[in-house]
């Protein structure tokens, strides 16, 4: 299991969530989300301009086992994906929590994110979910 | 009660993710699923398939009850060693499973059979088999490693001793023969497999299977799960029990209608609803796709052609094309332009032969 890092903030669902300098909100899955799919082979991302809910899914990551939902942790508007995924859907493999990362949403409200889980509440649901 | 094969821990200790596989605890991959796959295109990679189930026949009329009991005429087989793929089917035609005849004298044929069917087929066997006075006996005691890829012929051949050296060197295609390991260890080794490369099956006594395992690690040959062994059989063609054929479905609608035998004097369990249904044509088929968009096709997705809907079968991501494959089953006749149905969107799809891959090459139209 790798470091789950200190700024992010996680979906029982296994998405994760950074609010950046700008106020705007990067989202991605965790490593273990793509531990749990294995090779990831294919990434349908939202489109820049998309009007996202908090809890509703707006991208898919296939592997070559299983497709999943990726819910957005915040309601707002896309305003970036990571494009060189379409080409490189191997890379949220490789680094879940950096390169990997899938889009960023201009959120309507912020404090939808104090309701997620911190990295040590998600490292707990982890826990317990291997038992 | 989840079953274990005599390989459980070995795989564990080689960091397996283990799933469960029709009642079996199974190794799925060992890091990398897709890196497996192109080992095995590339090189040689093996297989724990010890959850498959062995079944010996014997008795003077074996040959005699096997012409009744499966779609393929073992008739072809002449010569010990020599085996058939075919299928068992229900009185209404349907496929009750799919599997291996090895004929190993006239009155001793062995068979391998899926792991997910095994007690429905003994029963199965054995209700047929009784009227023929057939000594239907399993063998778990027996573990079964497929060794699979370009190299893995020569990496096997290099752990037996000189006389089985030169006896498995020579096994053709779909055939078998015993053979000793340098060890002393008794084998069976049919150059037989489930991705479309060359490579051998092997019969192992349960006591020296692990033994057998690591000698194979030792030479080089990596461990593969069955999510390799899913994606390189789809890519040769091959059907899948359970997903791309079963009891309502005939070999003709399975794309296995090459493995039925309409010889003359010979009536298999079956063959009535098939002759009627090549008569009246038969109404749905088997077809191969690929997607040259990017997506992945899945079991269970909707197809639509010309003539109506169907089904995707099986479904996956070559890993050797880089791009989705998978078999569907449609109404019979020309499918016209084909489209698939993926969370609501409809996106074309191409109508080819299969296999899709052979012996490491992308076949021709693919």
């Amino acid at each position: 299991m790798s470091e789950i890092p200190g700024d992010l903030k996680f979906l029982k669902s296994h998405e994760w969530a950074r609010v950046e300098g700008d106020g705007k909100v990067t989202i991605g899955i965790s490593d273990h989300a793509q531990g749990l799919l294995g090779d990831l082979v294919y990434v349908e991302l939202p489109t820049i301009g998309d009007r996202v809910e908090a809890g509703n899914a707006c991208a898919v990551v296939e592997s070559v086992k299983a497709a999943s939902d990726v819910y957005s942790p915040v309601t707002g508007k896309v305003v970036e994906v990571n494009a060189a995924l379409s080409d490189k859907p191997e890379t949220i493999n490789e680094d879940a929590y950096g390169e990997g990362w899938v889009f960023v949403v201009q959120p309507d409200n912020l404090d939808q994110l104090n309701e997620l889980l911190s990295p040590d509440e998600y490292a707990e649901l982890l826990e317990e979910e291997g038992h | 009660m989840t079953q274990k094969t005599l390989l459980n821990d070995t795989h564990r200790a080689l960091g397996a993710k283990m799933v469960d596989f029709g009642g079996w605890d199974m190794p799925l991959h060992y890091g990398s699923q897709v890196d497996e796959h192109h080992l095995v295109r590339r090189d040689a990679g093996m297989f724990d398939v010890s959850h498959m189930t062995v079944v010996d026949l014997r008795g003077a009329r074996v040959r005699e009850f096997l012409r009744k009991l499966v779609a393929n005429s073992v008739d072809k087989l002449k010569v010990p060693g020599k085996a058939l793929y075919t299928a068992m089917l229900n009185p209404q035609g349907g496929v009750v499973d799919d599997l291996i005849v090895y004929y190993m004298g006239e009155e001793f044929f062995r068979l391998v059979v899926n792991a997910a069917t095994r007690e429905k087929d003994l029963a199965w066997i054995n209700e047929q088999a009784r009227p023929f006075g057939i000594d239907v006996l399993e063998r778990p005691e027996f573990g079964l490693v497929a060794v699979q890829g370009p190299t893995a012929r020569e990496r096997v051949i290099g752990l037996l001793d000189a006389k089985s050296t030169e006896a498995v060197s020579k096994i053709a295609r779909f055939a078998a023969t015993e053979a000793t390991s340098k060890d002393g260890v008794p084998l069976f080794v049919a150059r037989t497999g489930y991705t479309g490369e060359d490579g051998f099956e092997i019969l192992v006594p349960a006591a020296r299977t692990v033994d057998f395992w690591n000698a194979l690690l030792a030479a080089g040959v990596k461990p593969a799960g069955l999510g390799a062994r899913d994606t390189l059989r789809l890519e040769a063609g091959m059907n899948l029990y359970g997903q791309d054929m079963d009891e309502t479905v005939t070999p003709y609608e399975a794309g296995l209608a090459w493995t039925v035998a309409l010889d003359a004097d010979r009536d298999f369990t079956g063959r009535g609803v098939l002759e009627a249904q090549k008569s009246a044509g038969v109404p749905r088929q088997l077809i191969g796709l690929v997607m040259d968009e990017k997506g992945v096709l899945r079991h269970g997705q909707k197809v639509l052609t010309a003539n109506g809907d169907g089904e995707i079968l099986s479904g996956t991501f070559s890993p050797t094309l880089g791009k989705a494959i998978a078999f569907a089953r449609v109404p019979a006749g020309a499918p016209g332009d084909v489209r698939v149905d993926i969370r609501g969107r409809e996106v074309p799809v191409r109508v080819v032969k299969f296999p899709f891959v052979r012996e490491g090459k992308p076949q021709d139209g693919v």
